[in-house]
């Protein structure tokens, strides 16, 4: 039977205007957009783009503090700004459906999921209950989550997040809406698990023949999910097209910097001779918060002017490596050796050259700045603080660390955190971090909360600030892109425990450790065959948490 | 039917008309209320409660034009943050801001703008209001208004005080805890949860027993009472800046805490810490008119508005309403402050909803 | 469930242990006295004789730890001693004062909870609305408001200009149950009007938190109408702050009548605490100070384990 592929959604000249210092300001500016029965269309942008009112106003819904200024969004031939409230109401659920970014806090902790899940087929009285729950797990089943029968009498607590967000995709699911809007639902999870939601949502969209509307920032997922894509920016598109068409011949210049991005390649560093003493060494140490055991005897080295990268999902260690490091979190196990001598374990214990030695670099560049303070005098503190600058002489070199990351000193001296953009903010940060003149630098994530153009820029700025100031990096990320581009050792982390390290080009050539393949072959590229190929190759069952447990830690 | 009653529902059904023909929608609710209201009071209470509600109107509609005009005198004669800070205020804001001046000026100017001395004894005892005692005399003959200027000073400085002294306390130990953390951070912890489960007009009253009346006692036992909420503020608001990465940063660069406390935390917390300021004087102020209304206060003969009311209560069984003014003076400070503290509040949260 | 129960059974334990050390800090503040109890009752001209008389009476030779003990373990079987003001047993006096003002304060609570749940929730649905805004404004005006000014104004209005009420509540225990409840309704109503000003607010606070969580967002993308949107999703999630909430504001309420006794003139303990503050009868001021302090702790005990009770995390652990 040929599948129906009339239009579905037509959006003419939206436009949305937001409330804020007391008055409306347009943040949508126009769009149109066109979407077939069947189809998936994804948007992408970076953050601010608009992306997510969009794919509200799809559905007729603008949060609070929003408004449809002008425009049409027809639905199957109904013009959703003009509906009743209850024309609107009629729909949502049984034909457009919502599944959200964090299914935690989407779902209600109230009730248990089928409850949930059966909500919308009763209200719009299209089964009876018992029709309704065997459909939910059917559902599942095809989800492929656990225990198909018994997880819809769970509360949404008692299960993993990976779960709840197929679970939130069935519950779409369950009136057979013809059209789905999914906002950005694995960009909370790690890649291990985002790929077993991506292979649900993908197969399940097909076998139903749902439109959908795929938001995301990430153009590897986008490359995956869609037929066609949208790119925006700042409540603009900037150019549209098919998904190959799009990724092969980029038109537009912020579309190919966009796509640009992931080339950024440093040359590998050769490893220093055996037997030369490293920079940083850590051995053997084991850390526990109260009785909880994090760490368990992790050992690696980290030598004068290399960058090692710590790789590893959320809850691996990483980060607890680095507070061990930096003596937070005095290990129970182990020591800690600087240029051959033991540090002491914490760091109140250390000498303020020690400290300066070994310097930090946060992901959440506004948290890791005082808001209350002047860039000057956040750069100069340190300066101030070790080497005892005053005055002119202080004002000097901030202004030369200024230039050092490319922020112009006259313009950016007074001003506060708040008045800087993500990037700069961060670019503050590094030169908070420099005016120490350490010799070791950790990076923690400094670049997963920005978006990609600006992280580049913040990669080859490190890269340059290493090859002039002989830096050592300690790079913690779980993006293996980053680690590509800019690693010369890479140490892989898993429920606290090192699993495989060695140097980036042993590390990234066959054969790995089984946990390290799943997480190599677990992040998305950009070829939209990727997902196809490695299912087939892998087996669908073979993704995801159930793989990550069966490769074990060791 | 009086012709007050005529014109009375008159103006209000042409008011309500022409707020729905302008579409001016609260504007209509609002009149449309009033109108249902007075009709219900009228015919329970007759043409007596209707003059009240006009009254109240009236006076409500003459606080917001004062308001209203001296807000915009403020915006001509402030310079440039404070005219544009001043623009951006609602009513009430205003309306706080000119009450807490009149009594600021009230009290720094007692002497001058008082015709009597704050004990001078007047006239007779419960004199009436005449040309000389405006607002009669009290129960031993003083004028009542002097002794209601006085009380300005007394009742609003005293309270100042108290809140002042309780704000360095609990801000001290708040700050201390949040940046230290571990044991010290747990022990105060607990000695405020102690105090804090015993309520504080009841501790206040065992203490006064205790120590006695006097306005040294009456405010340092005050401070000490209401000095835990104001740590569990500084605790909470600090406790949220301590875990910020530029307060790690700064430990890790080796900075004394005493640096990380006066540097780092606290220029973060001072827009909460104000405002709460204005919320804790408001507690104290009612805690020390409390008990100077029960005689625990201070005490006689200083003029204070707690006392004022407690002393001249009997008039009240007679229809006076001359005692409630102290108190009506009490609320509306109170009313300001908080109007202006929302604001406040309002500003801090950046602008949102 | 275990977890809850334990969860639950520590809240219990610390309430008590809190109560235990508040009964310490009663106790030893008296203790603190400047010089002598005994020196103080009497008097600086007393005699050496007569002031070590009646030490002995009042057993004021033995340890202070020894008499704590002594009054704790009286206090747990009702005995508070003896007032100094009239040589009567304290408990007695206290017995009857202490139902009259368990019997203000939920008349009154009676009156504030619903009325303030109600008003709190339609302010939150209502927000910014005309309802919501005057509303603010009044229970702004309430809670500024000293408790005496309310009460004065009710009498002005209610008892002198309208005589509906009696402006004096001298209850008496013969008294019907109707004839009780027309005298203590001015005193209940003042309360009333403090309480359910605070209730109010913190309830539309609690309620605004919750309609902007992402799951009401969902349930209305679902297409779930407003009305299912409050009772489904709102409402069960609604219950723990809202419990607390009322404990919460209980436990204000037994405190707050110390003052409305007092305009009111009215037998309960409130009144009877400022009397002996006054006379500086320590023992009635110690055991008003217990008897207040414990319902104080009993009620903030309540609103933590409502809340433990009422959260489906707790109730329905992994």
């Amino acid at each position: 039977m040929p599948k129906d592929q009339s239009v579905l959604l037509e959006i003419r000249d939206l436009r949305i205007e937001g409330y804020s210092d007391e008055q409306w300001i347009e943040i949508i500016h126009g769009i149109d957009l066109t979407l077939h029965r069947g189809e998936v269309v994804g948007l992408i942008g970076e953050s601010g783009a608009g992306k997510s009112t969009i794919g509200l106003a799809a559905m007729g819904f603008t949060r609070d503090g929003c408004r449809i200024s002008d425009g049409t969004v027809e639905f199957d031939g109904m013009d959703l700004t003009s509906a009743t409230q209850s024309e609107r109401r009629a729909l949502r659920g049984k034909r457009i459906a919502y599944v959200a970014q964090s299914a935690a806090a989407s779902f209600n902790p109230a009730h248990k999921l089928i409850d949930q899940h059966t909500e919308a087929p009763l209200l719009h009285k299209l089964m009876t209950k018992a029709e309704s729950q065997a459909d939910a797990v059917e559902l599942y089943r095809r989800l492929r989550l656990p225990n198909p029968e018994d997880i819809g009498f769970r509360y949404p607590h008692q299960v993993s997040g990976g779960q709840l967000q197929r679970a939130m995709t069935a519950m779409a699911m369950s009136c057979r809406p013809d059209l789905i809007i999914f906002d950005e639902p694995t960009t909370a999870l790690d890649v291990t698990t985002q790929i077993e939601v991506l292979a649900a949502i993908r197969d399940i969209v097909e076998q139903f023949n749902t439109a959908a509307l795929y938001i995301t920032h990430d153009l590897a997922v986008v490359a995956q999910m869609c037929d066609r894509i949208k790119v925006f920016l700042k409540g603009d598109e900037v150019e549209e097209a098919a998904t190959r068409e799009m990724l092969e011949h980029p038109k537009e210049e912020y579309t190919k910097s966009l796509w640009a991005v992931r080339s950024f390649q440093r040359e590998q560093k050769p490893r220093p001779p055996e037997g030369s003493t490293p920079l940083v060494s850590i051995r053997n140490i084991s850390a526990a918060y109260g009785d909880v055991k994090v760490l368990n005897d992790v050992s690696f080295d980290i030598h004068p002017g290399m960058t090692v990268a710590v790789v590893g999902e959320s809850g691996s260690g990483k980060s607890t490596t680095a507070r061990c490091i930096t003596g937070l979190l005095p290990p129970t196990e182990g020591e800690i050796m600087f240029n051959g001598t033991a540090l002491p374990p914490r760091y109140q214990d250390r000498t303020k050259d020690q400290l300066r030695q070994a310097q930090m670099i946060y992901q959440m560049a506004d948290t890791a700045l005082n808001p209350k303070k002047t860039i000057g005098e956040i750069i100069g503190r340190p300066l101030q603080f070790y080497a005892g600058l005053r005055g002119a002489d202080l004002k000097k070199r901030v202004d030369e660390l200024l230039d050092q990351i490319e922020l112009e000193p006259s313009k950016y001296y007074h001003r506060l955190p708040s008045e800087l953009s993500g990037g700069q903010k961060q670019r503050v940060g590094i030169a908070r971090s420099l005016a120490a003149e350490p010799s070791f630098i950790i990076c923690d994530e400094v670049t997963s909360a920005l978006d990609q153009l600006v992280a580049e820029g913040i990669l080859r700025l490190l890269d340059r600030l290493q090859k002039d100031l002989g830096l050592a990096y300690m790079f913690i990320t779980h993006d293996l892109a980053t680690v590509r581009s800019i690693a010369d050792e890479v140490v892989v982390m898993k429920e606290g425990k090192v699993v495989e390290a060695g140097p980036k080009d042993v590390m990234f050539r066959p054969p790995h450790h089984p946990y390290t393949d799943l997480l190599l072959s677990s992040v998305p590229e950009m070829d939209p065959d990727w997902l196809t190929n490695l299912l087939n190759e892998r087996g669908v069952d073979n993704v995801g948490e159930a793989a990550a447990a069966s490769s074990g830690g060791n | 039917m009086t012709a007050f009653t005529i014109i009375y529902f008159a103006f209000l059904i042409t008011a309500s008309c022409a707020a729905a023909f302008y579409k001016y929608k609260s504007a209509l609710l609002l009149l449309f209320t009033l109108l249902c209201v007075s009709l219900l009071a009228g015919l329970l209470g007759g043409s007596g409660v209707l003059v009240n509600i006009a009254i109240g109107f009236g006076l409500l509609a003459a606080a917001g034009g004062i308001s209203y005009a001296f807000r915009e005198s403020m915006v001509q004669i402030l310079p440039g943050e404070g005219a544009k800070l001043m623009r951006t205020a609602p009513l009430t804001a205003a309306f706080g801001l000119l009450v807490i001046i009149t009594y600021v000026i009230a009290a720094v100017f007692a002497p001058v703008i008082a015709p009597f001395g704050e004990a001078e004894v007047v006239g007779a005892s419960f004199a009436p209001a005449d040309d000389v005692m405006i607002l009669g005399g009290d129960q031993l003959g003083r004028d009542m208004f002097s002794r209601l200027i006085y009380g300005a000073r007394n009742t609003v400085g005293i309270a100042m005080m108290t809140t002042a002294i309780a704000f360095t306390i609990g801000t001290i130990a708040g700050l201390v805890a949040a940046s230290a953390g571990g044991w010290v951070d747990q022990v105060l912890g607990r000695i405020v949860d102690t105090l804090m489960a015993i309520p504080q007009l009841i501790f206040a009253l065992l203490l006064l027993t205790i120590v006695g009346t006097s306005v040294v006692n009456l405010t340092l036992v005050i401070a000490l009472l209401y000095s835990p909420l104001i740590f569990r503020l500084a605790r909470a608001v600090a406790g949220n800046i301590v875990v910020m990465d530029y307060i790690e940063a700064a430990r890790l660069r080796g900075e004394k805490t005493w640096y990380i406390i006066a540097r780092e935390v606290l220029p973060n917390i001072t827009a909460p810490l104000a405002a709460e300021f204005g919320l804790r004087f408001c507690f104290v102020f009612l805690a020390i008119s409390a008990l100077s209304f029960l005689g625990l206060g201070i005490q006689p003969p200083t003029a204070d508005w707690g006392s004022m009311v407690r002393e001249n209560a009997t008039l009240i069984s007679f229809g006076e309403i001359t005692p409630l003014i102290p108190a009506a003076a009490i609320a509306l400070l109170t009313v300001a402050v908080n109007f202006v503290v929302d604001w406040m509040l309002h500003i801090s949260s950046g602008l949102k909803e | 469930m275990q977890g809850v129960i334990a969860l639950v059974g520590k809240r219990l334990l610390l309430g008590l242990g809190t109560l235990l050390v508040v009964s310490i800090i009663i106790f030893g503040a008296v203790e603190l006295l400047p010089g002598d109890l005994a020196q103080q009752i009497l008097g600086q001209s007393a005699t050496e004789e007569t002031v070590a008389n009646l030490r002995e009476e009042l057993g004021l030779n033995d340890p202070s730890y020894i008499r704590y003990f002594q009054w704790l373990g009286g206090a747990v079987q009702g005995d508070f001693g003896i007032s100094l003001a009239n040589k009567r047993s304290v408990a007695e006096q206290l017995a009857p004062r202490f139902a009259n003002t368990l019997f203000l304060a939920g008349y009154a609570a009676l009156i504030a909870v619903p009325l303030a749940i109600i008003l709190g929730v339609l302010a939150a649905l209502l927000r910014n609305s005309v309802f919501d805004r005057v509303s603010n404004a009044l229970s702004l005006v309430s809670i500024s408001s000293p408790e005496f000014f309310l009460g004065y104004i009710l009498i002005v209005l209610l008892a002198v200009q309208n005589p509906v009420f009696p402006a004096i509540s001298n209850v008496n225990p013969d008294m019907g149950l109707w004839e009780r409840l027309n005298r203590t309704t001015l005193p209940a109503l003042t309360m009333a009007l403090v309480v359910t000003a605070y209730m109010m607010r913190m309830t539309r606070a609690a309620i605004i938190n919750l309609l902007a969580s992402p799951y009401i967002e969902m349930a209305r993308l679902k297409g779930v109408p407003n009305g299912r949107v409050i009772t489904r999703h709102a409402l069960p999630n609604a219950l723990a702050p809202i419990i607390n909430v009322v404990a919460l504001n209980l436990a204000y309420l037994i405190t707050g009548v110390v003052l409305v006794e007092v305009v009111f003139v009215y037998p309960g303990v409130g009144q009877l605490l400022v009397d002996s503050v006054t006379k500086r009868d320590f023992p009635v001021v110690q055991a008003c100070c217990l008897i207040f302090a414990a319902t104080f702790i009993l009620f903030n005990l309540l609103a933590d384990v409502g809340a433990i009770l009422s959260n489906p995390r707790l109730r329905h652990p992994k």
